[in-house]
């Protein structure tokens, strides 16, 4: 018997992974407070646009929608990726599909009250997701179950767990990391980790 | 005739005070928590570090007391959730 080279296995290297990053297996914590524990009969996702209308679905009514089974690679500010995640979750197309909006920014809001924010066109055209599943498994309270955004083509923190909402905006408005010396916009293959980057 | 005495001077004035406060450890300092009040030692804050910064809350109502981003070669300090803080001054 031969001996097995990782490098067999067909997983992706090095090579795959933005400048600064470096490669992990696990799915390491991060958070900036305590775990909001959100039951999914008190859970509710809300739109609300830049004249203040509200477009609220129940768990129920957001778990009725069509979902969609992304794969994705992970990249976080504080350096790891992760490569090849499953996800399962609803595609913020379909949220935004009824909402009528000219706004060009989005403001994320979470139950525990962290928010993010991003132009509006990066949560379009299958770049983002609502994902309530991870692995095939209900989402973990730790990982931001029951739903958290998912954004993967920005650095993580700009996926935000917990996720209660998203108000549209006409102006950009700094969320919590992006108001205290991290990148306003976040590109992980531009290496946008800080202001002025 | 008196030239009038300006009513404020450029912040540089400030350099001899504020390198005062911010040489000294502020663990030891009191600050009063802008959301509920609460006089709190800021090594008491529930200091929260697995993430993209360093977040510090208050014991008693969890309310954000302050944030610090470190990068390579920059500092970003949030106080904004400590309404006053209270240094005390060695030998004086």
């Amino acid at each position: 018997m031969g001996i097995v080279s990782p490098g067999f296995s067909g997983r992706r290297r090095t090579a795959d992974l933005p400048p600064g990053q470096y490669l992990t297996d696990d799915f390491p914590v991060l958070s900036a407070g305590p775990t909001p524990r959100v039951r999914p009969e008190e859970w509710s996702f809300t739109i609300t646009t830049e004249t203040g209308r509200e477009h609220r679905w129940t768990w129920r009514e957001f778990r009725a929608l069509p979902t969609e089974r992304p794969t994705v690679d992970l990249h976080c500010v504080t350096r790891w990726s992760k490569l090849g995640t499953h996800w399962e979750g609803v595609s913020l197309d379909t949220l935004l599909a009824g909402v009528e909006t000219t706004a060009d920014h989005a403001l994320a809001h979470s139950y525990g009250g962290y928010t993010t924010n991003m132009p509006l066109a990066d949560l379009r055209d299958g770049k983002a997701w609502i994902a309530f599943r991870f692995d095939g498994e209900a989402l973990a309270p730790e990982h931001g179950g029951p739903a958290r955004l998912l954004v993967p083509h920005l650095y993580l923190w700009k996926s935000a767990k917990w996720v209660r909402g998203i108000t549209l905006l006409t102006h950009d408005r700094p969320g919590f990391w992006e108001s205290a010396g991290y990148h306003d916009y976040g590109d992980p293959w531009r290496e946008q980790r800080y202001w002025g980057d | 005739m008196n030239t009038p005495t300006p009513a404020h001077v450029d912040g540089n004035a400030a350099a001899g005070v504020l390198r005062e406060v911010f040489a000294v450890d502020l663990t030891a300092a009191v600050g009063q928590c802008d959301n509920c009040g609460c006089a709190v030692v800021l090594a008491e804050a529930r200091l929260y570090t697995r993430a993209p910064g360093m977040v510090g809350r208050c014991p008693g109502c969890q309310a954000i007391l302050f944030r610090v981003v470190r990068g390579p070669d920059r500092t970003w300090l949030d106080l904004r959730g400590l309404r006053c803080i209270e240094v005390s001054l060695p030998d004086s």
